[in-house]
């Protein structure tokens, strides 16, 4: 810009400062700050076509977006939100590690909120899906990075956070090595060519030879 | 668990589904639903307003009216609905909290009435939401003491069993609540006025006599104002002894800024009676006179407006002074300014700075003796400018101080709010918290009695037990069971807990019983005290570890829990005061022993097959000492 121009535009600017302090105005307040974004709004696919791609009726439907709308109005929950109400069903510890990895779980497509879709095709899975796609959704909680292998790390994040939920007050006392026990002999159980780590068919493998497991698979079925 | 969340529990039980992969241990049943309800609308009449809900919004919070089975008694069988019989408006709000869980407080209604509303339904005003606490607290406040002006207005009666100190001080305090007291109130109080007029008549010249000079009234009727001094003298004397001796607490009363001024007040008197006539000290027993005007401030026991101002200003005192500062500021500047500009004329009276200031202030003030006038022309220019900014540097901070004093106090008592504010909210996440986990535990010891009474046969207390735990408690439960399932770690309360710490500390048998045993072993033992109901418990009898806590271990229970009705303590709410009561019974039948675990009998303890005991029995650590009823063995764990 030339010289002449820039001077000028300097001497309007002095002018107007000369201006606002004389008439002592302040500054206006960012006018952005009113307008806040709106809260995103979602609303579900319709009753019909959730009926479809889940295994719950009509009336389980209703039931349960009566239930998940009531808290969360915008209809969708954002992590924070979903931690919230995961740590209250756990007053003795800290539930929020593993409400992380849980909404991670639910959150199939990666966006960062949960809406009632994710929502329900998560419970339809867990509550009415074949043992096959329990232990898959298992699976995938379990591997953190989604990359089809769980590794001795990622299964102790996943321990702590559960050792976590138990809080102080526990009996025997919780010690610092106890989850990394429990990993050890998850792994002893679970690994079976003793890789390192393990695969998707290995754990369902094995999840499948094992009874205990097998029973305890079935112990939700009639929650809604 | 806060019963807003209700609605996710059935997320909450499916999820755990994540923790079964990774337990070695099989996961206690499920609890059964004995009724499986659909959910209802139920119609709620209000005084002839109709409210509809679902069934499950108001089963939401179970330890109020609606949510209790109490709401039975308000039920009409003939247009099957439930009416009550209280007012409609209130009632809105009230609903509100089910729907929303945050309890509202409308401003048009009366305080009073919407406390007896919330005390009626069975909602405690402490929830009222954020938004509308401070109003909340505002108009109670007000209302609050409304009543207690009411209340002291007629407080004219005396209290009974009072000694004569305390009546004396009730006398001096409150002045009105006897004639005696009365009387000497107006007593003091004249003769202060006449002590402060003394005071200042003795200055007065009065009299000529043939002396050339007019002699003041106090040099010409010495004994005269001197027995009225003293007179007054021996009344104040009197009174701050009285006041002394019926003080409740001497020392603080000594320390209070009226028993100084009372000391103050009468002190030169004696001081001067002390000294003598002397020369040398006549002139500071002349300045300690001075003191004597101090007297008036003892009408401020008399006079509350003259308390509320020393209150003032008091609490203005960082904006008193900062006035006082900016003033000081100007003083110099223009004094200088004044000193250098009039130096040059001749016979001009700013000799200094510091005699400039004289004039400075005077300008300032806008005063204007007139006896220093600037007379060079600069001299002038300054002073017209050092009257004009006077004007603006006097009247700017007085309004400041104004409002900073109104903002300051209202801000204090929003400050003190809020933090109260704070306070019981986090004292109510807490309870809430304790609340829950006191629930579960308590569930637990249940769960055992349940089992002690199916060992010993007698049914109906069973069922009693069954009964009292709601269905969503019971699947909260079983899911925290799950939980201490998969970590193969059970919950305990904080003082089982440190008395854990204290014992493992002390002896480190304990700990390595479970930990010589690994994990499979803590978890076996653990399984091996209850009794597994599922028909195919193959895994118990392949057990060959010592079940290292027989019958002994579920017998060595408190059983005092059979006899409180407040077993279901856990749906009478954790917001309640209850909590402190429930947590004493959770230790009033524990007697802790801080003795080691004994290695116990090889007792194998066969688990039973037919298991119908939908609780989770878990005993509880077996340092527990406690005493039975008739029908279980007393067995002391030591």
């Amino acid at each position: 810009m030339s010289c002449r121009k820039r001077c000028k535009r300097e001497f309007l600017k002095f002018a107007q400062y000369l201006f606002r302090l004389i008439t002592g105005t302040l500054n206006a307040d960012s006018v952005e700050d009113e307008l806040e974004l709106s809260a995103v709004r979602h609303r579900p696919e319709g009753l019909e076509q959730l009926e479809a791609q889940t295994r719950f009726s009509r009336k389980e439907l209703q039931i349960l977006y009566r239930g998940f709308k009531n808290e969360c109005p915008s209809g969708v929950v954002n992590e924070d939100t979903f931690k919230d109400i995961y740590s209250q069903f756990f007053p003795q510890g800290d539930a929020s590690t593993y409400a992380h990895f849980l909404f991670n779980a639910f959150d199939t497509d990666h966006d960062g909120s949960v809406s009632f879709e994710d929502f329900v095709t998560g419970l339809s899975i867990l509550l009415r899906g074949t043992v096959q796609e329990k232990l898959n959704w298992a699976f995938n909680l379990y591997d953190i990075n989604k990359d089809g292998y769980i590794t001795k790390e990622e299964m102790l994040d996943i321990m702590k956070a559960i050792y976590n939920m138990m809080g102080k007050c526990t009996y025997p006392i919780l010690k610092e090595e106890t989850p990394r026990q429990h990993v050890e002999i998850f792994f002893q159980k679970m690994d079976k060519n003793k890789d390192g780590v393990v695969t998707i068919d290995e754990f369902i493998d094995c999840c499948q030879n094992d009874e205990n497991i097998m029973r305890s698979m079935q112990l939700f079925e009639n929650v809604i | 668990m806060a019963t807003g969340v209700a609605a996710w529990l059935p997320f909450a039980r499916a999820a755990a589904i994540g923790w079964m992969p990774v337990a070695n241990c099989p996961m206690p049943p499920a609890p059964r639903e004995h009724s499986k309800k659909q959910d209802e609308l139920i119609i709620l009449n209000v005084s002839g307003r109709r409210f509809q809900t679902w069934r499950t919004t108001l089963d939401r919070y179970p330890d109020t009216l609606l949510g209790s089975t109490e709401k039975e008694f308000f039920y009409n069988e003939e247009t099957k609905e439930y009416f009550f019989d209280r007012d409609p408006d209130a009632f809105r709000s009230v609903l509100n909290f089910y729907r929303t869980g945050k309890l509202h407080y409308p401003r048009y209604e009366c305080i009073s009435a919407f406390d007896e509303e919330l005390a009626f339904f069975g909602i405690i005003p402490e929830i009222i939401g954020d938004c509308c606490y401070e109003e909340y607290k505002d108009r109670k406040r007000e209302n609050a003491e409304r009543l207690m002006d009411d209340q002291e207005e007629n407080k004219d009666s005396k209290l009974p069993n009072m000694n004569f100190r305390e009546t004396m001080w009730r006398a001096f305090e409150n002045p009105h609540t006897s004639t005696m007291a009365l009387v000497f109130y107006y007593v003091t109080g004249f003769f202060i006025a006449v002590s402060v007029i003394t005071n200042v008549v003795e200055t007065v010249p009065c009299g000529s006599t043939p002396n050339q000079k007019d002699v003041p009234c106090g040099e010409r009727y010495t004994v005269a104002f001197f027995c009225m001094d003293t007179a007054c003298v021996m009344i104040f004397t009197v009174e701050y002894l009285l006041r002394l001796f019926a003080a409740p607490s001497r020392y603080r009363f000594m320390r209070s800024v009226m028993s100084i001024i009372d000391v103050v007040a009468i002190l030169p008197y004696y001081i001067g009676l002390v000294m003598t006539n002397n020369e040398d000290v006549s002139g500071a027993f002349v300045t300690l006179r001075v003191f004597r005007v101090f007297r008036i401030f003892k009408f401020s026991r008399h006079s509350q407006g003259l308390r509320i101002l020393g209150y003032t200003l008091k609490s203005c005192a960082s904006e008193l002074g900062f006035l006082l500062f900016s003033l000081t500021m100007a003083i110099i500047i223009f004094a200088t300014v004044m000193f250098y500009a009039e130096k040059g004329s001749s016979s001009s009276k700013f000799t200094s700075i510091p005699a400039s200031f004289w004039y400075t202030i005077v300008t300032m003030t806008t005063l204007g003796y007139g006896d220093m006038v600037p007379k060079t022309i600069a001299g002038k220019i300054f002073g017209s400018i050092c009257s004009l900014s006077g004007v603006l540097v006097i009247a700017l901070p007085v309004p400041v101080i104004v409002s900073n004093f109104s903002r300051i106090y209202h801000q204090n008592q929003r400050a003190d709010k809020r933090r109260a504010q704070k306070k019981a909210r986090l004292a109510r996440i807490r309870i809430a918290k304790k609340g829950s986990s006191n629930a579960y535990l308590q569930s637990k010891r249940n769960g055992l009695l349940n089992e002690l009474l199916d060992l010993t046969g007698s049914e109906e207390e069973e069922q009693h037990m069954n009964k009292t735990s709601s269905l969503l408690e019971s699947q909260h439960h079983h899911l925290l069971h799950c939980l201490e399932k998969t970590t193969a770690h059970e919950f305990v309360d904080e003082q089982l807990f440190e008395q854990n710490c204290i014992e493992g500390a002390q002896f480190s048998r304990s700990p390595s019983l479970s930990s010589q045993e690994g994990f499979t072993g803590t978890c076996c033992t653990h399984r091996s005290r209850k009794r597994i109901p599922l028909p195919n418990a193959s895994l118990s009898t392949t057990h060959t570890h010592t079940h290292t806590q027989g019958l002994q271990e579920l017998s060595a229970i408190h059983i005092q829990c059979g006899d409180q009705p407040s077993l279901s303590t856990s749906s009478r709410s954790s917001l309640n005061m209850k909590s402190s009561e429930r947590s004493r019974i959770n230790c009033r039948g524990q007697q802790i022993t801080t003795a080691v675990i004994s290695l116990p009998s090889p007792t194998n303890f066969p688990p039973d097959g037919d298991g119908h005991s939908p609780a989770n029995p878990i005993p509880a650590p077996p340092t527990i000492n406690t005493t039975t009823s008739s029908n279980i063995v007393k067995v002391s764990a030591l």
